[in-house]
């Protein structure tokens, strides 16, 4: 029955969507006052039916109602039940269904807060219900959630182990919050462009502010569970499927920068509409790459033709429907402000141009395989080491940069000033690196680079806090998120340049070295969880000859899944993580174990959740803040 | 020419500028650092030069997995109408095993032998490389609805 009711409720959403699309586009006309009303109440009751929608299959897999196709694909009755929960998008129609309901939620929250006037929220509503009724047309034609199945199966076929985790339970819905979140900021802009008016970067800047934290913390969270899961020690594979969430935050944090500056002063009108269209066609772009099979990868949950043809020609449609409406609307809109060479614009300007930079070579390195397979079947790979090229330099640069930004003056500032502010900074940034070159070893540039970097970015968020003491508390948000900047920068230095790795193969008894750490092998048990077996490896660290704290790497076998899985054992001290992963047994009883010694890796992820936090902070001024700005001087001196 | 046409100008020169930096930058990294893909059929017939970085995909030969005494190990990659003789040094991942599908990552040495540096075995019961699948196509050795 639950089956059933959520078919019919999705089908309710997609007729409310087609209403708040035509009412929403209609209702950017001055005298349509009653499309509207149509447009707000639409929108709302679309969120309902999708809530009921997602509801209903929540509902069956909680339920292990295995007459739904879905469900006897993906679920176990054994299944803890936060893994049930969390298996609605652990598998390709969910998810689905996840992305659509994260757009009505996006969609609510527009229709509530009706944020820059009624016509502007009329239109950002117009287009956000032509996203949703492509997305459930989509679900509805190739990616059925409620399809049945009869005779029903006894047991379900459970869910990949890899995705039983509770990071990777948290990850997806992150993820989509920020992806699907972009797409507020691109229905916005597409309704400044039909409306013509200007005061939609501010109208606009929570959603996009949401968008971000949301896009940090998913990224941060999954590299986070590739770190602990996928027993290879690593932080970042530049794998494509990586990429794809990457690029829409690099996109995301231009478009930060750059509406704030529209909003602020005037400057870059244009250019931050065509970034607002830019980050959300970065998401739709990810959605592609992960959800159509293209790709190789844990995320490819099914490559089906029919849905990676129905997604691109979604994804032509939406970018370039938007681009025609920029290339037709965009010039007869008010140019943007004037400002002087030395002044924040200018320094934003550069953000801008090292942001959209580095996207352009994650971009390059992601799509450049996927174009030679279509062109001539050849299948490459493009390495990391492409991404140290390329990316790197230029984020480096950027980071350079950052600490001038919030020291120059809007319009015109005071770049000789904003040097004598910043020299404790740069004082700093000498220490770091005079330290790691002089206690560290082993000595690498790059780690001493970073270093200083680290510290120039830290040491300029300190001098900002101190100048705006006694502001307000969203006045520290850029601050904070550089700091975060920084922070992360160190752990990513410090664990490339400093990992200690060791790989042996132990009898129980015997004791190894990795980095600083002596180790001694206990053997392994046999233990059962609540659906899987496992081999747990007892190992001891030794202090002076005697045993102290014990880490327990497993590796199970999932019988349900009939698949192994390496569960890693992670002892930090905040500064440094000892890590250890089980591999296979020998004939002879002995095991392969891998051990690693990462110096500061814990920073990378401290370091992305201050970068959330300063977002947060910034929100939290925002929405005190009013929706309009009672006059705007800055307008005013932009009609010059 | 006025103030704001001029401005324009030098941004749209300024702009050009800087997309022919990348490009140029991204052309450079792209060339350092393509891997192609080769199945053993394309090794056997002596399409991969010895020393060249390039991922090897197959399945993991019946009986061919042999462990030395440290973390060792020897396996040979098949795609049925070649088999390449594999060494890794370092823990193979849980999902490992024989007559299952693989992708590795290293070169081919002097003797003929593909010395890995890095192995990743597919991620689960349902998911085969496509590289594999379509290397086992190639060869007649992929069975439909195997997946």
């Amino acid at each position: 029955m639950t089956g059933e009711l959520g078919q019919l409720a999705l089908c309710f959403a997609l007729a409310l969507s087609l209403v708040m699309a035509v009412a929403g586009l209609i209702g950017t006309r001055t005298e349509a006052n009653t499309a509207r009303r149509v447009a707000t109440s639409s929108a709302l009751g679309f969120l309902v039916f999708i809530v009921l929608a997602f509801a209903a299959l929540t509902y069956a897999f909680v339920t292990s109602d295995f007459s739904v196709a879905l469900v006897a694909g993906h679920s176990h009755t054994l299944k803890p039940l936060v893994y049930k929960i969390s298996g609605v998008w652990g598998n390709h129609e969910g998810s689905m269904l996840l992305w659509v309901l994260v757009l009505a939620l996006y969609a609510g929250m527009v229709a509530f807060l009706q944020r820059g006037g009624e016509r502007l929220t009329s239109g950002a509503l117009g287009v956000q219900g032509l996203l949703a009724a492509a997305f459930i047309l989509f679900i509805l034609f190739t990616s059925n959630p409620f399809l049945r199945l009869d005779p029903a199966p006894f047991e379900g076929a459970g869910l990949t182990p890899l995705l039983q985790d509770p990071g990777l339970a948290m990850h997806p819905p992150m993820l989509y919050a920020g992806y699907v979140g972009l797409s507020a900021s691109f229905s916005y802009a597409a309704a400044a462009l039909l409306v013509g008016e200007a005061g939609w970067a501010r109208a606009a800047r929570p959603f996009m502010l949401i968008a971000w934290i949301a896009l940090t913390c998913g990224i941060a969270l999954g590299s986070w569970w590739a770190y602990y899961e996928l027993d290879w020690g690593g932080f970042w594979g530049w794998d494509p499927v990586e990429n794809a969430s990457l690029m829409p935050w690099l996109i995301a944090t231009a478009l930060l920068h750059s509406a704030l500056a529209t909003e602020k002063s005037g400057a870059f009108r244009t250019w931050t509409l065509l970034l607002a269209i830019a980050g959300f066609s970065m998401s739709l772009i990810g959605t592609f790459l992960v959800r159509s099979g293209v790709l190789s990868s844990v995320h490819a949950f099914a490559s089906d033709p029919a849905r990676g043809f129905f997604i691109m020609v979604l994804i032509a449609l939406a970018i370039g429907g938007a681009l025609a409406l920029f290339a037709w609307r965009a010039p007869s809109l008010q140019g943007g402000a004037a400002f002087e060479p030395a002044s924040r614009e200018t320094a934003l300007l550069l953000n801008n141009v090292f942001l959209v930079a580095a996207c352009a070579c994650v971009f390059a390195g992601t799509l450049y395989p996927l174009i030679l397979d279509a062109l001539n079947g050849t299948k490459i790979t493009v390495g990391p080491p492409y991404y140290v090229i390329t990316f790197a330099p230029i984020f480096f640069a950027l980071m350079l940069l950052v600490p001038f930004g919030p020291q120059l003056g809007w319009k015109r500032g005071d770049l000789k000033a904003a040097w004598r502010s910043l020299y404790p900074a740069l004082g700093l940034a000498a220490i770091a690196a005079i330290v790691v070159l002089a206690i560290v070893a082993p000595r690498t540039i790059a780690a001493t680079g970073a270093f200083a970097v680290a510290a120039w970015l830290i040491g300029a968020s300190i001098i900002d806090v101190r100048k705006r003491k006694g502001a307000r508390a969203s006045a520290f948000a850029a601050a904070l998120a550089h700091a975060g900047l920084g922070i992360t920068l160190m752990g990513v230095a410090g664990t490339t340049a400093w990992r200690s790795e060791a790989i042996t193969v132990a009898a129980p008894g015997q004791s190894f070295t990795v980095g600083p750490y002596t180790l001694r092998f206990d053997g392994v048990s046999r233990v059962k969880g609540p659906n899987y077996i496992a081999d747990r490896a007892h190992i001891a660290v030794m202090n002076d000859g005697k045993p102290g704290a014990v880490l327990q790497p497993e590796h199970r076998l999932y019988p349900a899944e009939g698949q192994d899985m390496s569960d890693t054992a992670i002892r930090t001290t905040g500064l440094r993580d000892l890590y250890l992963a089980l591999g296979d047994e020998r004939d002879d009883g002995r095991f392969a174990l891998r051990a690693y010694v990462s110096p500061l890796a814990p920073l990378i992820w401290i370091g992305g959740l201050i970068m959330a936090l300063g977002g947060m902070l910034s929100l939290w001024g925002r929405l005190r803040a009013p929706a309009r700005e009672p006059v705007a001087p800055a307008v005013a001196q932009a009609a010059e | 020419m006025n103030a704001k046409k001029k401005r324009r100008l030098a941004f749209a020169a300024a702009l050009v500028a800087v997309g022919a930096m990348l490009a140029v930058l991204i052309r450079y990294g792209l060339g350092q650092n393509i891997m192609y893909f080769h199945s053993p059929a394309d090794v056997a017939a002596g399409q991969v030069g010895e020393g060249v970085a390039f991922r090897l995909g197959g399945l993991v030969e019946k009986g061919s997995v042999t462990h030395g005494a440290g973390a060792e190990v020897k396996f040979r990659v098949t795609d049925g109408k070649g088999s390449v003789p594999a060494e890794f040094v370092g823990v193979l991942p849980a999902l490992f095993r024989e007559e299952q599908g693989v992708v590795a990552t290293g070169a081919m040495d002097a003797h003929g032998t593909f010395i890995a540096s890095e192995v990743l075995a597919k991620h689960d019961e349902k998911y085969m490389p496509p590289e594999v699948v379509a290397a086992l196509k190639k060869s007649g050795r992929w069975k439909e609805g195997t997946e």
